[in-house]
């Protein structure tokens, strides 16, 4: 469970994150998205104590980060996956960080395992590719067998079979009924991996809601057709209030406000022939777009400097 | 490369875990330090410097006694000669413990570091521990062999001292201890600056350059500056004779600690407040 209470965090000028409320509740996985810039590192780094937020506070499990006891055993993260010294080899990378939390060289061996790196790891980590270090990183994520993880982009740099593992992963990891953060900025890998989904844009909450319901709220479902009579459903779908646009073709028409059922019925009506009718969805990645386009929209009149 | 299962239980079923300890963070830092290249090749440069200089030191300094003046042949102090060249291997040693820190900035290690270890003071105190022991260990092996080696070289040539003159004892301890002093302000540097060059350049101009400029300056400026600069006074501990301006060897030894340990306190303070 990660609490956040009116988070604050200004680099000078700049408002990195602003008033940033949210809970991230354990079994689920949590998807926190946001364009680049969004504020969405800046927030994990204020969830594990390495940023004090300029208002504001973030609980683990009812704690502040910096107050764990045992940290590693409660909190398993990964921000940059580059963020190892380049002349340790891996194994050693590991067993600093698990010596420092009083875990067994067991579980070091255990989690190169489960990473699949224990052909790698005497190497030193500074010929490691990308996906290797994500690896890495969420090796280290696992050591102390964590109730709480906290995942920056996990994905990138990876091979579609490592993506993949990835979303099993931490499909996995909530099952087991563990709380699991995890940002990226790709709506189409949160639409796979996510249950709940926390959206920011310009350091602002926008959205704190689950997978469907963000795609059937906040984009509007189109409707395409195709009739000989096109001009004459356009006039009687305006006149019922719905929004029509003229499609690809003179008889092709897209209308919102309006579902494929109710056209139909429309169409029906007025004895109109239809040649198509098809609903077409939103998807996560346009509903996204969207959504923060609108968030900046405001903050750009909102915000001042 | 792909993994099956993930870990043995979940949350419910983890094991009992116990808090973190200052002995967890010193095993995790002593780990830190014997797995990179640069503290294999910075102790054997500790070493060699140490004991080679001091050798060479030592042969020099003897031949030229029997040359050497009335005033020169008083202050004879083959203790110190002996273990002259620990002062350049100081240089070593400050090097590393400068990138004992600052590469955990420039390689991101830090934040890794301290998201295992949230307290910071922890990692900072585990850090500077952990190297001083190093090189105490380091620091008095080179000192005792720079020394029997040194004597006898020198023996022969101009007189010699033995372990159990009187000082000499302290002298050759004493030249580990002010490595090890030493040792705790290139990691507070390193912690306090981050940057690698920068913290280098910084003990480089502490070492060498500022005692140097003292050496330019007028003598009510020169002797303050060489009495009490904490380089130069805490390597008072590693002499015998005491030459004009400069401390006594404990006194001296204290002003090096004392700033030590204000540096220390800077590091602490800034490493508990910055956002890394």
């Amino acid at each position: 469970m990660i609490e956040a209470h009116g988070l604050v965090k200004r680099y000078g000028s700049t408002m990195a994150v602003n008033d940033l409320s949210f809970s991230v509740r354990p079994g689920l996985v949590t998807g926190f998205l946001g364009p680049n810039g969004a504020g969405k590192t800046t927030t994990m780094r204020m969830i594990l104590g390495l940023d004090a937020p300029t208002r504001g506070s973030v609980t683990v499990g009812g704690r502040s980060y910096r107050d764990l006891p045992a940290p590693m055993h409660e909190v398993g993260a990964l921000l940059d996956a580059r963020a190892v010294h380049g002349g340790r080899r891996a194994r050693d990378h590991l067993l600093c960080l698990a010596r420092s939390n009083g875990i067994a060289r067991r579980r070091v061996d255990e989690v190169l395992r489960i990473v699949g790196l224990e052909d790698v790891a005497r190497r030193r980590t500074k010929g490691f590719s990308l996906g290797m270090s994500q690896r890495l990183g969420i090796a280290a994520a696992l050591l102390g067998d964590p109730a709480v993880l906290i995942l920056d982009e996990p994905v990138n740099g990876l091979d579609p079979d490592g993506i993949h593992w990835v979303r099993t992963l931490m499909r996995g990891l909530a099952a087991e009924g563990r709380t699991v953060l995890v940002s990226s900025h790709l709506m189409s890998e949160m639409a796979l991996t996510a249950d709940h989904l926390l959206v920011i844009g310009k350091g602002r909450l926008i959205a704190d809601t689950n997978v469907d319901e963000f795609t059937r709220s906040s984009s509007q479902q189109l409707v395409h057709v195709r009739s000989p009579q096109a001009a004459d459903l356009a006039a009687r779908g305006r006149a019922a209030g719905a929004t029509v646009r003229a499609g690809t073709g003179p008889d092709v028409i897209e209308i919102t406000g309006m579902d494929s059922a109710e056209v139909g019925r429309l169409a029906a009506a007025h004895g109109i022939a239809l040649s198509e009718l098809t609903p077409v969805k939103a998807s996560l990645e346009e509903a996204f777009m969207e959504l923060t386009r609108d968030s900046v929209e405001y903050q750009a009149a909102g915000v001042t400097r | 490369m792909t993994g099956a299962a993930i870990a043995p239980a979940g949350p419910d079923q983890r094991a009992a875990f116990r808090a973190a300890t200052f002995a967890d963070a010193l095993r995790s830092e002593w780990i830190k330090l014997r797995s990179v290249r640069s503290t294999f090749w910075a102790l054997t440069a500790t070493v060699l410097l140490g004991i080679a200089l001091g050798a060479v030191i030592s042969a020099a300094a003897a031949h030229g006694y029997a040359r050497s003046s009335a005033s020169a042949k008083l202050s004879w102090d083959p203790a110190a000669v002996s273990l002259s060249g620990i002062g350049i291997a100081t240089l070593a040693i400050a090097v590393l413990g400068v990138l004992f820190v600052s590469s955990e900035y420039s390689s991101g290690m830090i934040r890794t570091s301290l998201i295992a270890v949230p307290k910071r003071g922890r990692v900072l105190a585990a850090k500077s521990l952990v190297f001083a022991a190093a090189t105490f260990v380091v620091g008095e092996a080179t000192s005792f062999t720079a020394f029997f080696a040194g004597q006898a070289l020198i023996a022969g040539h101009a007189p010699h001292a033995g372990i159990g003159d009187p000082g000499v004892a302290r002298a050759v301890v004493g030249a580990g201890l002010a490595l090890t002093a030493l040792a705790v302000l290139s990691v507070a540097v390193g912690t306090v600056l981050r940057h690698p060059a920068a913290a280098i350049a910084c003990m480089i101009a502490v070492l060498f350059v500022l005692p140097g400029i003292v050496q330019a300056l007028p003598d009510s400026w020169r002797n303050p500056g060489t009495e009490f600069w904490p380089t130069q006074a805490g390597g008072q501990l590693a002499t015998v004779h005491q030459a004009a301006h400069t401390l006594a060897p404990w006194p001296g030894f204290g002003v090096m600690c004392l700033f030590v340990a204000i540096v220390y306190a800077i590091a602490w303070m800034l490493l508990d407040r910055r956002d890394v």
